[in-house]
C-alpha cells in the first residue's frame, strides 16, 4: 500500500554521513593534510583557485579535499566562500613584464630577448607511467637559473614595427566591470568578458578553442609568448596617494599572436588574443586567448560564423558552477509538471487512437 | 562554524540585501517585467533555488514565519534543505502549514489553499524569460519585451492548435501581466495559473543563475494567454484525491505496483493533511490505514 513520502531530512543526514565516510575511505591509512594537497596536487589546486578567482591556497586545498577531488565541486565550494567576503578595493593592473618568470616560452621567434626557458613542463616528457612514483620518490634537487630578471614581452617586440596592435584602452570614463557584483548584460565589453573567461571552465574554453583551430573561426593564431611565474599586487591606497604591494601571486599569461588583413578603418597588422588565469595552466591560458579573439568580431568587423565567435553563447556557458548545478537539477522532483505533461500525452494518444482504424494497415493501404 | 566563515542574518550581507530589495521593489512597480540583479554564488547549487533563496533571504526578518515545499511538498529533499538553510542561518520560525507561513518559498506548485493579504509567494525560476525558447539570445528578447512584440508566442499557441487542435503547453504557461508584459509563471502547473490572477497576497520571482527578479503585485491582472474560440483551461482529473477526497486539486500519480496499479493523492501535503484532520478521507486512506495496523500488530 501506498507510503507517503516523509522522513527526507533524516534521509539527508544519512546521505550526508555516508559522504563523509567515503570521503575520509580506508581509516587504516592516513589521512591527506592540506600541505600535502597544496604541494603534490599543486596543479589541481590551481586550477580550483582559477576558477573560483580567489587566490588562496589553503582554502583551495581544503575544498580539493572535502570535495573528494572533484574538482567543480571544489570550486564551487571556494566560490560560495568568496562571494561572502567583504571588497575593500581593486588592485592596480597587475604587471606582468615585470613578472619573475619561470617559464616563458615563444613560438614567433627562435631566440628573444630574455631567451626561452622551459621551465617546469610537461612537455616532452614520455608519458610513460613511472612505478618508481609507487611509494617514496627520491627527486633531484631542481637546477633553477638566478631569479628576478624582468623579461621584456613578445607584443612589446613586434610593437616597436607597429605590426600589431597595442594594449588597447577602454573607452574614457569606463569603469572597470566586474560580473560577480553587477548583472550580466550584452553585448558585453572586452573587460568583463576576460573576466568571464578567466573563470570559465578549462574544459568548455579548451573545446572552443579547438574549435576555431578546426575552421570554425578561424584566428590564424601563434602563441607569440607564454609565461608563467610571481608577479606583484598592488593596491592603491586613498590615505597614502600611491601604490602599495599587497604580495605577490602566480599566474600565467598566453599572448596569442592573430593575422589580420585589415579593414577599412585598420592597416593590415597582427591582432591579439589575451589569457590571463592564476597559478600554472597554460591549457587555459592558451583556450582562453584564443576564444578572447575569436570574441572580437565586432572590432574587425568580422561575421559572426561560428559558436566560439557568439559572445551571447560563450559566456553565457562557460561556466561550470551555473551549468553543472542546472544540469545536476534534472535530478530534483519534476513530478509535478511531469504530470501534466502525462496527462497531455495521454489525451493526444485518446484522440490518436480512433483516428486509426485498424491502425498500420491503413498506413500501409495509402503508401500502396 | 570556526572563525574561518561567520554569516550575517539570512546569510546575505546587508549591501547585498539592499541590491536585492531594490530590485523587489523596481519588479514590484514595473509588474512581470524582468528586473537584472547581481545575483550572488550561493552555497547551494545553480537551478536549486538559488534565486528563490535570495529573495526569501532579503525578506526575511526574524519574526517571519516561513514554509518551503517542492512540487507542492513540504517533505520533498530540497525543500527541507532549503527550510533547514533557513533554521540554520536565520534561526526563522518554519511551518508546514500554509495558512501560518508569512512567506511561502515554493518551486512547481501554488498551494490550494487560498492566500492572503501579509503573506508572500516566492517562486524559484530556472528560466525567467517566456519567449526562451522561441528566441534564444538575451539581446533580442528584451528588444521584444520593451516593444510589446508577442506575435512569436501567439503563432507558437497557434502552431500547437493546428497541429494537435489544442495548446500543448501544460506548464509554465505564459500569462500577461496587469495587459503588459508575457511573464513565465516558474514551470507550475497551468493548473494554479489562475490562482496567480488578483491575488491577494504578493508574489515573486527569482531567477538566481539567470540573473533576474521579478514581481506580481497583490490584486494584479493575471491573464492566461489564449484564443477566443480556443479559451484558456486547466487540467481537470476525473477523479478525487484518493487519500482526503479533494476535488479540483492538482494530483500527483503513485506508482504502487509493477502491475499498472495506481493511486492519486494531492500534490500539496499540507492541504491533503489538513482536510484529512477535518475527517475528510479518500477511497484509499481506509484501507492504507487499516493495513498499516495490520502489519503493527
Amino acid at each position: 500500500m501506498y507510503v507517503a513520502v516523509k522522513g527526507g531530512e533524516a534521509a539527508i543526514a544519512n546521505a550526508h554521513r555516508l559522504l563523509a565516510d567515503r570521503r575520509r575511505g580506508d581509516r587504516s591509512l592516513p589521512s591527506i593534510t592540506i600541505e600535502q594537497v597544496v604541494e603534490q596536487l599543486g596543479l589541481a589546486v590551481d586550477r580550483v583557485m582559477a576558477e573560483a578567482s580567489l587566490y588562496d591556497r589553503a582554502l583551495a586545498a581544503l575544498a580539493v579535499r572535502q570535495a573528494r577531488g572533484d574538482m567543480i565541486e571544489a570550486i564551487f565550494i571556494l566560490r560560495a566562500y568568496r562571494t561572502t567576503l567583504p571588497r575593500f578595493g581593486y588592485s592596480e593592473p597587475v604587471d606582468t613584464a615585470r613578472m619573475k618568470v619561470e617559464r616563458r616560452v615563444s613560438a614567433t621567434y627562435k631566440d628573444l630577448p630574455g631567451g626561452q626557458l622551459l621551465g617546469p613542463t610537461f612537455d616532452y616528457t614520455h608519458r610513460l607511467l613511472d612505478p618508481s612514483l609507487i611509494g617514496e620518490d627520491a627527486v633531484d634537487e631542481p637546477a633553477l637559473k638566478e631569479p628576478g630578471e624582468h623579461v621584456m614581452r613578445v607584443s612589446d617586440i613586434l610593437d616597436g614595427e607597429g605590426l600589431i596592435e597595442g594594449d588597447g584602452q577602454m573607452p574614457e570614463g569606463h569603469v572597470m566591470g566586474d560580473l560577480t557584483r553587477e548583472p550580466m548584460e550584452f553585448p558585453m565589453a572586452r573587460d568583463l568578458r576576460l573576466q568571464a573567461l578567466a573563470r570559465g571552465d578549462e574544459g568548455f574554453l579548451l573545446a572552443l578553442a579547438y574549435s576555431t583551430q578546426r575552421g570554425y573561426g578561424r584566428t590564424h593564431p601563434f602563441v607569440g609568448e607564454v609565461r608563467i611565474g610571481e608577479v606583484e599586487v598592488e593596491l592603491e591606497l586613498p590615505e597614502l596617494g600611491f601604490a602599495v604591494s599587497l604580495g605577490t601571486v602566480r599566474v600565467t599569461e598566453c599572448q596569442m599572436v592573430n593575422q589580420f588583413k585589415g579593414s577599412a578603418k585598420q592597416p593590415p597588422q597582427f591582432t591579439r588574443g589575451y589569457g590571463l588565469v592564476f597559478g600554472q595552466s597554460e591549457r587555459k591560458a592558451m583556450s582562453m586567448s584564443l576564444v578572447d579573439r575569436s570574441l572580437r568580431t565586432d572590432e574587425f568587423d568580422e561575421d559572426i560564423v561560428a559558436p566560439a565567435q557568439d559572445q551571447e553563447f560563450v559566456i553565457s556557458h562557460a561556466d561550470n558552477v551555473q551549468a553543472t548545478g542546472f544540469v545536476e537539477h534534472l535530478k530534483l522532483p519534476h513530478y509535478v509538471d511531469f504530470q501534466a505533461e502525462l496527462d497531455l500525452v495521454r489525451r493526444m494518444r485518446r484522440e490518436y487512437e480512433p483516428a486509426q482504424p485498424g491502425g498500420k494497415n491503413v498506413m500501409k493501404e495509402a503508401a500502396e | 562554524m570556526n572563525d574561518l566563515a561567520n554569516y550575517n542574518f539570512a546569510y546575505l550581507d546587508e549591501q547585498t540585501k539592499r541590491m536585492i530589495r531594490r530590485a523587489i521593489l523596481k519588479a514590484i512597480a514595473i509588474p512581470g517585467y524582468q528586473v537584472p540583479f547581481a545575483s550572488r554564488e550561493m552555497p547551494m547549487p545553480y537551478g536549486w533555488g538559488t534565486g528563490g533563496v535570495q529573495v526569501t533571504a532579503s525578506i526575511l526578518g526574524p519574526s517571519d514565519v516561513l514554509k518551503v515545499i517542492d512540487q507542492g511538498a513540504d517533505d520533498t529533499t530540497n525543500a527541507v534543505s532549503i527550510r533547514a538553510f533557513f533554521q540554520k542561518v536565520a534561526n526563522v520560525a518554519v511551518t508546514t502549514r500554509t495558512a501560518d507561513a508569512t512567506i511561502i518559498q515554493t518551486r512547481h506548485r501554488i498551494p490550494e489553499e487560498k492566500l492572503g493579504e501579509g503573506q508572500t509567494l516566492v517562486y524559484q525560476v530556472p528560466i525567467p524569460e517566456p519567449l526562451r525558447f522561441l528566441e534564444p539570445r538575451e539581446t533580442e528578447t528584451r528588444k521584444m519585451h520593451a516593444l510589446e512584440e508577442y506575435g512569436l508566442m501567439h503563432v507558437k499557441l497557434y502552431e500547437d492548435i493546428a497541429r494537435n487542435g489544442h495548446i500543448a503547453t501544460t506548464y509554465a504557461y505564459p500569462v500577461k501581466v496587469e495587459g503588459r508584459y508575457v511573464m513565465d509563471p516558474s514551470p507550475t502547473p497551468k493548473f494554479d495559473n489562475p490562482k496567480m490572477h488578483m491575488s491577494e497576497a504578493l508574489q515573486l520571482f527569482g531567477a538566481g543563475r539567470e540573473k533576474r527578479i521579478y514581481a506580481v503585485p497583490p490584486y494584479t491582472e493575471v491573464v492566461s494567454l489564449d484564443f477566443e474560440d480556443h479559451p484558456f483551461e486547466v487540467q481537470k482529473f476525473d477523479r478525487p484525491c484518493a487519500l482526503c477526497g479533494a476535488e479540483n486539486v492538482y494530483l500527483d500519480e503513485v506508482v504502487l505496483d509493477d502491475k499498472g496499479g495506481r493511486m492519486f493523492v494531492c500534490s500539496d501535503t499540507d492541504h491533503c493533511e489538513d482536510r484529512r484532520a477535518h475527517g475528510h478521507a479518500g477511497a484509499m486512506l481506509a484501507p492504507a490505514a487499516k493495513e498499516s495496523q495490520e502489519a503493527a500488530e
